[in-house]
């Protein structure tokens, strides 16, 4: 355990000094602050607007966000070290290869939930001061729980491209293939599909297909409570033959795991 | 404990699907050894120092460390004894010297106390507070070596460990390693330059292509090479080649000036003799061959030379 702190603490540290915590942190901050603000600008008005209508967009926000913040800060985390030879060299030490990467996911991963936290809280802060409903804790509690999840999970998803390739651009790259395929190419198939296909998919099947997107799990997870006016497209739909919470968060929460537990496999078998 | 040897190869080789990276080396390193692993780039030094350290397995035959399989799990706690400096590392940059040792000692369970008495010894205390990518090659390479003497090994494995060393800085770290060597270290240095390593190892080993060349003591590997030592006399004026016995030592090479003789180990002193009696003579000078020389001899014989018979 000591081992998966120090090297916990050290990538908590490098994330503070690169200056990703204050970057990411102030990036949520503004765009939510600038949602709860100018979200229903749209409409005509603006000021903070109804809780429903926030959470949609802030949502919106950060299953774009979020995905691709955790692969930029995690994608050279193995190709990088293995590039500078420092990997080679921590293997010598006393210390496994899952202690390390765990170690590894615990400092980033901390970066980005904090980063989270304090980010979309801010929204939090500025809504319970000007609605004041118990409500809003509940719905930011999950909002922010889930956008945590989700950060994990791509930090996870970025941990396998990292010790798949040798070369940092390779890893690069693949982070933005990956980002574009789970927060865009996949809702634009789901859609299709539906559209497509007569009577090939029912609202149950592509409920289940999101399942395969943590994104969607995401968007599901938060826009299941709200007003369905708030919500377009294929999430519509699925929101209709929506599964329990618990279910959501369980899947979520299995989309962190899986992706790491698949890291580490790759990490044991991997050549140096 | 002292007899057993500290590593041990028996009939390692190490093959990769398109190459054998090392072919059935064994060897046995002793407490308080200094071992010298040559060979060009691609021989398999660092093959072989990666099996020592246990992060990658042999294919065949056994490696042995401190009594213990080094990849197996019962290596585990062993290897907080074993120091390593790899070649062409760079460290983490955004990191100050003294951060990135303090990360290095705490895998291996020491403190921040223990990396500043390291970089005191190295000598980079005065750039301890600064970022390591403003450190210059020489300045990286003490970081390495700091790195590498975390926690006393009892093991040390340097992989060019003097890259980028003034020559001072090189003397130093020659220096650091007679008085590990006395402490009770073993180390195995792996390098491709050669001058001034030679008075500071016990035996060598020449790796070429995955195979050994050669291994034995510097003396050793001298006489079973059997090079010619140089004897250079000043102030004879060319009386060297009226003297027929004499003139037949001349290298062929030989320019306009050239008295060096190449005298065969065990004529040496009967060459020697018989210059003195020349009146003229103002100062002879006796080089035995070099390291070098030996390495480059080994290396073109590779082909001919069953040295495996050779150096038992």
């Amino acid at each position: 355990m000591r081992q998966i702190f120090t090297v916990a603490n050290k990538e908590f540290h490098d994330g503070l000094r690169n200056r990703w915590f204050i970057s990411i942190t102030l990036i949520f901050a503004l765009l939510s602050v600038g949602l709860t603000y100018f979200g229903a600008a749209a409409s005509g008005t603006t000021g903070v607007t109804s809780l429903s209508t926030t959470v949609a967009s802030l949502s919106s926000l950060a299953v774009f966000l979020i995905p691709l913040i955790a692969l930029l800060v995690s994608y050279d985390s193995f190709v990088g070290e293995q590039e500078g030879g420092t990997l080679l060299l921590l293997l010598t030490y006393p210390l496994s290869k899952s202690q390390l990467l765990l170690g590894k996911f615990l400092g980033q991963g901390s970066i980005i939930a904090l980063a989270t936290f304090l980010g979309f809280g801010t929204s939090a802060v500025l809504l319970y001061m000007n609605l004041g409903s118990s409500e809003l804790v509940a719905t930011f509690a999950v909002f922010i729980t889930s956008a945590i999840l989700l950060g994990l999970s791509f930090t996870a998803i970025a941990y396998i491209l990292s010790l798949l390739v040798s070369e940092k651009s390779k890893a690069a790259g693949l982070a933005l293939i990956v980002w574009f395929l789970f927060a865009l190419a996949f809702d634009l198939v789901m859609l299709a599909l539906l559209v497509g296909i007569e009577d090939g998919l029912s609202q149950q099947g592509l409920t289940q297909l999101m399942m395969l997107n943590p994104s969607d799990i995401f968007r599901l997870v938060n826009l299941a409570g709200l007003d369905s006016t708030d919500v377009n497209g294929v999430l519509a739909v699925a929101i209709n033959a929506s599964m329990g919470q618990g279910v959501l968060f369980s899947l979520l929460l299995l989309w962190v795991v899986l992706p790491l537990s698949v890291a580490i496999a790759i990490f044991r078998k991997k050549k140096l | 404990m002292n007899k057993a040897p500290l590593v041990s190869l028996s009939g390692v080789s190490k093959s990769y699907p398109k190459l054998t990276a090392l072919d059935n080396v064994s060897m046995e390193l002793h407490q308080g050894e200094v071992l010298g692993l040559f060979g060009h780039n691609g021989a398999g030094k660092t093959t072989m120092m990666k099996l020592i350290l246990g992060v990658i397995s042999p294919s065949k035959g056994q490696v042995q460390v401190m009594g213990m399989a080094p990849d197996s799990k019962a290596a585990w706690h062993s290897r907080a004894k074993v120091g390593y400096l790899p070649e062409n590392v760079s460290f983490y940059e955004h990191l100050t010297g003294l951060e990135v040792l303090t990360y290095f000692a705490r895998l291996k369970g020491l403190d921040k106390k223990d990396a500043l008495a390291l970089i005191e010894q190295v000598g980079i205390t005065h750039a301890m507070k600064r970022q390591v990518k403003t450190y210059s090659k020489g300045m990286r390479q003490r970081l390495g070596l700091a790195q590498a003497f975390i926690g006393a090994p009892k093991l040390l494995l340097l992989d060019e460990p003097t890259v980028g060393l003034d020559p001072i800085a090189t003397a130093e770290f020659y220096q650091t390693v007679d008085q590990l060597k006395n402490q009770g270290t073993s180390i195995i240095l792996c390098s491709h330059v050669l001058p001034g390593v030679e008075q500071h190892i016990d035996r060598a080993i020449i790796l070429s292509s995955g195979k050994m060349l050669a291994m034995g003591t510097l003396a050793q590997l001298r006489r079973d090479a059997d090079l010619p030592v140089a004897i250079k006399p000043c102030g004879l004026n060319g009386a060297v080649r009226e003297d027929a016995k004499l003139m037949s030592y001349l290298s062929d090479q030989a320019g306009d000036n050239n008295q060096t003789l190449y005298v065969p180990e065990q004529e040496k002193l009967a060459i020697l003799r018989q210059l003195l009696a020349y009146e003229h003579l103002t100062d002879v000078k006796v080089e035995a061959a070099s390291l070098e020389q030996v390495y480059q001899h080994y290396l073109s014989g590779a082909h001919k030379l069953t040295s495996g018979e050779k150096r038992s």
